[in-house]
């Protein structure tokens, strides 16, 4: 039994790293007050010691704690994912908050909190770890969103995600309760085993589909997406950029985990489903982002739109689609993080100049910073040389393989509409005059990350056989 | 499948109509000697001085998160000391892991001054 349960740790070392440093940076905070710098060092030494044990653990598919997590490939491929963009959030994070004001260690304490349940919807093993997941990493970020407590927009933010989370989370288990009462048990492997008779029960399907709905609200696709632009537009703009990466991938890791592994057949209604959310995603999350103004905004939209690329390769249900959702979210979060860091250097202390307007002539005054966001942009839209492109046509690629080519299409065409308003930042910052100068003081830890994420653009989108092989050994 | 819940349905139903019925026997067959006494805060207490919808500190509210957090400590430590022996060693380090993590959050509560009311 005890050698057991030491084995059990060492199987989710990595988690239980992460959590150290939380509670380490929870006493650091308590004997050095307002130690926001000590903070920040331990955080990120947290996060990559955590980086360590996620490698020594190795990849070989172990379960743990009486099955309640599972360690292996699959656990391993998201929590890299989320521990790259904890560091590149953290790195990113720190001159912006000085330049906001707003330099509190409770920051990186919650950020830590928030990734260690990202690891944890990524290690699930059964639905009630994927709640303790989803509810450790989304309390962490409602008070993220408010964490500018004397700016109205943020405080907006923080209750609007937190009651419409809160709903979402009575979806969560009020599904996983009926898929209790139906199989009698919360265990995804052995809900998966006893799949086909219950296919049929209604309480199973409902159960099934408020699953859907909450996790379809997690990561913000249409028709549950109302929160995500003005979420996105209040919260402070490096919580937003962990928003739409760490916390959209943790979103998808728990999804696909949860529709992989019990309740995705071949022919199931549950793939109908999620094509249709997928091409409303697509269609309402571009169109509504042509006509934005604020570019945080316009990210959020896109963010919605690119929601619903992913869920085409969980709509496909194919190998071929769980291996374009890894990829796609790789290109998505790296590319996401460095273009709300370029964001974040712009925004002044009083959360304007985040405007398309504000960027014109961005190149005249920034052209390192101006060319970082051009890669970016043009990642965004899908266009080949980076990395987005590879995540989209492996997207489609498994969408006609599964005979659904008129979703494919579908998110051909809605690409097309997004090059409009992704290539116009572009267009305004190197054809535009600008009309004021912008005030950009990057630190360097800023400036490498960014272009460290832009160097990891450039390399999926030239060799995108690294991340391929990686995802494919996951399935 | 549904053919279980039966019970329950019925039980509800009777439940609504119970209290239906009695509401409206009540309202039917009860005497009414209205006063003005009657519609006092309390008929037989204090004089009620001010409105009650008035702000209060926002401390309280924070005393009652506080209250809940430790509250629910006790509710996961009471079937831990039930079944204590036979949980064994194992039992115990993980209950101790659970206190101490909250001891930090408690360390952390009292040193933010969160517990003084100043």
């Amino acid at each position: 039994m005890e050698n057991n349960y030491l084995a059990d740790l060492w199987n989710s070392s990595p988690i239980v790293c992460v959590v150290l440093t939380g509670l380490v940076l929870l006493l650091v905070e308590s004997v050095r007050r307002g130690s926001g710098r000590l903070s920040y060092a331990v955080s990120l030494v947290g996060l990559a010691s955590a980086g360590v044990l996620i490698v020594a653990v190795g990849d070989v598919a172990q379960p743990a704690f009486n099955n309640m997590i599972v360690q292996g490939p699959y656990a391993q491929f998201f929590t890299v994912i989320f521990l790259v963009t904890g560091i590149l959030t953290i790195l990113l994070s720190r001159g912006y908050l000085d330049r906001q004001g707003i330099h509190r260690s409770e920051y990186y304490l919650l950020v830590v909190f928030a990734i260690s349940g990202m690891m944890l919807l990524a290690y699930a093993m059964d639905l009630i770890v994927v709640f303790l997941g989803i509810e450790l990493m989304s309390i962490c970020l409602y008070i993220l969103a408010g964490f500018m407590r004397t700016r109205g927009t943020s405080m907006e933010a923080a209750l609007k995600y937190f009651l419409l989370g809160a709903f979402a989370t009575g979806f969560l288990l009020y599904g996983i309760a009926l898929i209790y009462g139906s199989t009698g048990t919360t265990n995804l492997e052995q809900i998966a085993k006893s799949f086909a008779e219950h296919s049929a029960s209604p309480m199973f399907l409902v159960g099934v589909s408020f699953l859907l709905v909450a996790f379809a609200f997690k990561v913000a696709a249409v028709p549950f997406h109302m929160w995500a632009p003005d979420v996105y537009e209040g919260a402070p703009t490096m919580v937003t950029a962990f928003m739409s990466t760490g916390v959209k991938a943790a979103g998808f890791a728990a999804f696909v985990a949860v529709f992989m592994r019990s309740f995705q057949y071949a022919g199931s209604p549950v793939n109908d489903v999620l094509a249709a959310i997928a091409a409303a995603s697509m269609i309402i999350g571009n169109v509504t982002a042509l006509a934005q103004v604020n570019l945080k905004r316009m990210l959020a939209y896109s963010s919605v739109a690119h929601a619903g690329y992913i869920l085409v390769g969980l709509a496909a249900g194919n190998a071929d689609g769980f291996m374009g959702i890894l990829f796609y979210l790789v290109a998505y979060v790296v590319v996401n993080v460095g273009a709300f860091g370029i964001l974040s250097l712009v925004e002044d202390s009083n959360g304007q100049k985040l405007s398309y307007d504000d960027y014109a002539g961005f190149s005249a005054q920034r052209p390192f910073l101006a060319a970082l966001m051009s890669i970016f942009m043009f990642s965004l839209a899908g266009i080949p040389p980076f990395a987005g492109f590879f995540g989209k046509y492996y997207v489609f690629l498994a969408a006609v393989k599964a005979d659904m080519i008129w979703l494919a299409v579908l998110g051909v065409l809605t690409s097309l509409v997004s090059v409009y308003y992704y290539l116009r930042l572009v267009i305004l910052m190197y054809f535009r005059e600008g009309s004021g100068d912008v005030a950009v003081r990057p630190t360097w830890a800023a400036m490498l990350s960014i272009g460290f994420a832009a160097y990891l653009v450039i390399q999926f989108g030239i060799f995108p056989s690294i991340v391929v092989d990686a995802a494919l050994k996951v399935f | 499948m549904l053919d279980n819940y039966i019970p329950i349905f019925l039980m509800i139903a009777v439940g609504v109509l119970f209290g239906i019925i009695m509401v409206k026997l009540n309202e039917w067959l009860g005497p009414k000697r209205p006063s003005e006494e009657k519609l006092t805060t309390y008929e037989s207490g204090m004089e009620p001085v001010r409105t009650a919808r008035e702000r209060f500190s926002v401390k309280f509210y924070l005393v009652a998160v506080l209250f809940i957090l430790f509250d629910i400590e006790v509710v996961f430590l009471y079937p831990w000391a039930v079944s204590f022996k036979s949980l064994g060693w194992l039992g115990f380090v993980t209950m101790t892991v659970f206190v101490v993590i909250l001891f930090l959050g408690f360390v952390y509560v009292w040193r933010k001054g969160a517990l003084e009311w100043d």
